[in-house]
């Protein structure tokens, strides 16, 4: 067993520091390791093809309880397919909304609501991000707000760059507040078997405390930046009109009905005891069949390269969970502790935190699901706030740098295409603050609450 | 000059005489040289601090300060890439004619009739007594220059380009101006230009 340890430990980390080192796709990294994994760890170190079994998991897609869970604990080995089919679904809803102009409306419209006005512009921005969030992925959420945002600021004569970083922050916390919000989110409850309402209930009500904390902190922070540099207010009678992003006023009202359909499924699953994995299905198979001759079209544009991330990814957790090598992690958290709960979660919280700001919170909270399980197994330490430790740090941290979430790296990479370079000393220096008040705050909300 | 557009991209390695035979052409050509002051124009154009953009210029992405994302670099070097790009591909589209020194040029123009692609190497002697010359420095100071030099453009070029930097495969042209020194080269490489711009000959098989 210490060989397939050794061997599961080096190829994960050989992961890591691929991916961090961006030479090769992050999703042929983790597609090659995760097969390395099989080949050496499980057929090599351990010679099992259970273990081999056990990791691709593919026997649970054939469960009732994979589509259609009475209380039962999703699965927690291997593969989580569970998380794939719904990004993979979710991907493909989103693909319809963009494709009818849904998110420029959107923006265009709340903008015009607020007669373009650059302070109630920037909160009702920072605000729509973080809704938008709870339900659609921060990646696309931003890669629209950040490009109207762009195309705002020419218009109204205002640097889009404050905008740009208080959307990705709220992109972020919002993701953290759902279970469908940010990729960790996912795979947490996927992987525990925790419901949105669960979500909604522990991380969102700390997210709504942190937004209005943000709120007030970026408008602080940016409130001399958010002045028209001609200093002259715009004529709003000089705006584009909102209708003008609808691309088809059909797809729409179409893809407007299935996001709502999809948010209520969410809402609900734990009474309706649909699965996620169900719902991502549902939602795909009605946009594809409204999507008709455009079907196409729209699977073209999904990403599949973040699907094959995720399957390769929970391959090498794989080899670290069937060798037990992240027991020796939990068992270390536990003695490092010395047994007390409050420590315990400190831990996983700030830890969480400080890797997913430099690292990619997504392999990070994949292989922390096992660790604080197994935690909570041995110390009796409540599983279900380890969890809200772990989404808040992972989700929270990756706002910290540019790197740290895919949200940030699309915001600046959309500015910076766009002539507005942003620097990680510019990022940082208004990020870095704003993520150790939220991380403070999630301390002190789960102290307060849960013990 | 011809009636026909062209636009000619010049690679060079550390200490050849690459930039003057580029800015050589452009001169006997009457057309335009983008080399550095690309930068000034780009600047100009988005508002941006000249300096802050001479920081990235034809450099490598370093690794671990960025990422990317669904094909999304938040990298400055690759943003600074994709403007020098945009800016090229913005002044092809408008039919003119220029010499680009660098800036992997070839990628941002692949595919455009007009288009030559010429990489300048030397040997390792010419260029050493060049740099030392030019820079005033000593031989070991100027051999660490030329690899840091190369080392860089040659990451550059590899992160954007399909063929890697100074395989003959990728350009039209390699010539050696060790060999020929600088006019000769600049001779060799408008005889290519002027033979390019008439074609082929129609009874001329491949």
């Amino acid at each position: 067993m210490l060989t397939a340890q050794i061997l599961a430990t080096l190829i994960f980390v050989a992961m890591f520091v691929l991916v961090v080192m961006d030479k090769i796709e992050r999703h042929i990294v983790t597609l090659g390791c995760g097969l390395m994994t099989l080949v050496l760890v499980f057929g090599l170190g351990m010679q099992s093809m259970d273990a081999v079994w056990n990791t691709l998991n593919l026997r649970s897609i054939f469960t009732v309880g994979f589509w259609y869970a009475v209380g039962a604990e999703e699965s927690t080995a291997g593969i989580n397919w569970a998380t794939i089919i719904f990004i993979a679904g979710m991907m493909i809803m989103v693909e319809g909304m963009a494709k009818a102009g849904f998110f420029q409306w959107l923006c265009m419209k709340l903008a015009k609501l607020v007669n373009y006005k650059p302070v109630p512009l920037f909160i009702v921005f920072m605000i729509m991000s973080a809704i938008l969030s709870m339900f659609i992925d921060s990646i696309t959420v931003i890669l629209f707000l950040a490009a109207v945002t762009v195309e705002l600021a020419k218009l109204l004569k205002l640097n889009p760059v404050p905008m740009i970083l208080a959307e990705i922050f709220c992109a972020n916390l919002g993701g953290s507040a759902t279970m469908c919000g940010d990729p960790p989110n996912i795979i947490i409850g996927t992987s525990l078997g925790y419901s949105f309402a669960d979500f909604v209930t522990n991380t969102g009500v700390i997210a709504g405390i942190s937004l209005i904390v943000i709120l007030i902190y970026f408008y602080l922070v940016y409130r001399k930046e958010l002045v028209p540099r001609n200093g002259e207010a715009v004529d709003p009678s000089t705006m584009p009109e909102p209708k003008e992003a609808i691309k088809s006023k059909k797809d729409l009202i179409i893809s407007t009905i299935i996001f709502c359909c999809a948010v209520v499924l969410l809402i609900t699953h734990a009474q309706t005891h649909l699965t996620v994995a169900f719902i991502g299905t549902v939602v795909a198979v009605v946009t594809l069949i409204a999507a008709g001759k455009d079907v196409l079209e729209i699977l073209k544009k999904v990403d599949y390269k973040t699907l094959v991330f995720f399957i390769g990814l929970f391959m090498v957790v794989g080899g670290l969970e069937q060798t037990g090598v992240l027991e020796v992690i939990a068992e270390w958290i536990g003695d490092v502790s010395g047994g007390n709960y409050k420590v315990m979660v400190a831990i996983i919280l700030w830890v969480s935190a400080v890797a997913s700001a430099f690292v990619d919170n997504i392999p990070f909270a994949a292989t922390m699901i096992p660790v604080i399980k197994s935690l909570a197994a041995t110390t009796g330490v409540d599983l279900s706030v380890l969890a809200w430790g772990l989404s808040m740090g992972t989700d929270i941290g990756g706002s910290a740098t540019p790197i740290g979430a895919s949200a940030n790296v699309v915001g600046t990479a959309v500015a910076a295409k766009n002539g507005y370079p942003i620097g990680w000393g510019r990022y940082c220096k208004t990020a870095a603050p704003a993520t150790i008040i939220v991380i403070l705050i999630s301390m002190v909300v789960i102290f307060v609450r849960y013990f | 000059m011809a009636d026909k557009q062209i636009m000619i991209s010049i690679s060079r390695e550390f200490g050849t005489s690459g930039h003057h035979i580029a800015a050589m052409i452009a001169d006997d050509l009457g057309i335009k040289l983008y080399d550095r002051a690309l930068l000034d124009h780009i600047a100009e154009e988005k508002g941006l601090d000249v300096k802050h953009l001479e920081k990235y210029d034809e450099r490598p992405k370093l690794p671990i300060v960025s990422r990317r994302v669904r094909g999304h670099s938040n990298s400055m070097e690759d943003a600074l890439f994709h403007m020098q790009s945009e800016f090229l591909q913005k002044k092809a589209d408008v039919g003119e004619s220029f010499v680009v020194v660098g800036r992997c040029a070839e990628t941002a123009l692949k595919g455009r009739e007009g288009l030559i692609t010429v990489f300048i190497l030397g040997d390792k002697e010419v260029k050493l007594e060049t740099v030392k010359e030019k820079f005033n420095i000593s031989e070991k100071e100027a051999l660490k220059k030329m690899k840091r030099h190369d080392i860089a453009r040659k990451a550059y070029h590899n992160r954007h380009s399909e063929r890697k930097w100074g395989d003959s495969r990728g350009y039209d042209l390699c010539v050696n101006d060790s060999k020929l020194g600088i006019n000769k080269t600049v001779a060799l490489i408008e005889t290519y230009i002027k033979q390019r711009m008439e074609g082929i000959d129609a009874d001329d098989v491949l």
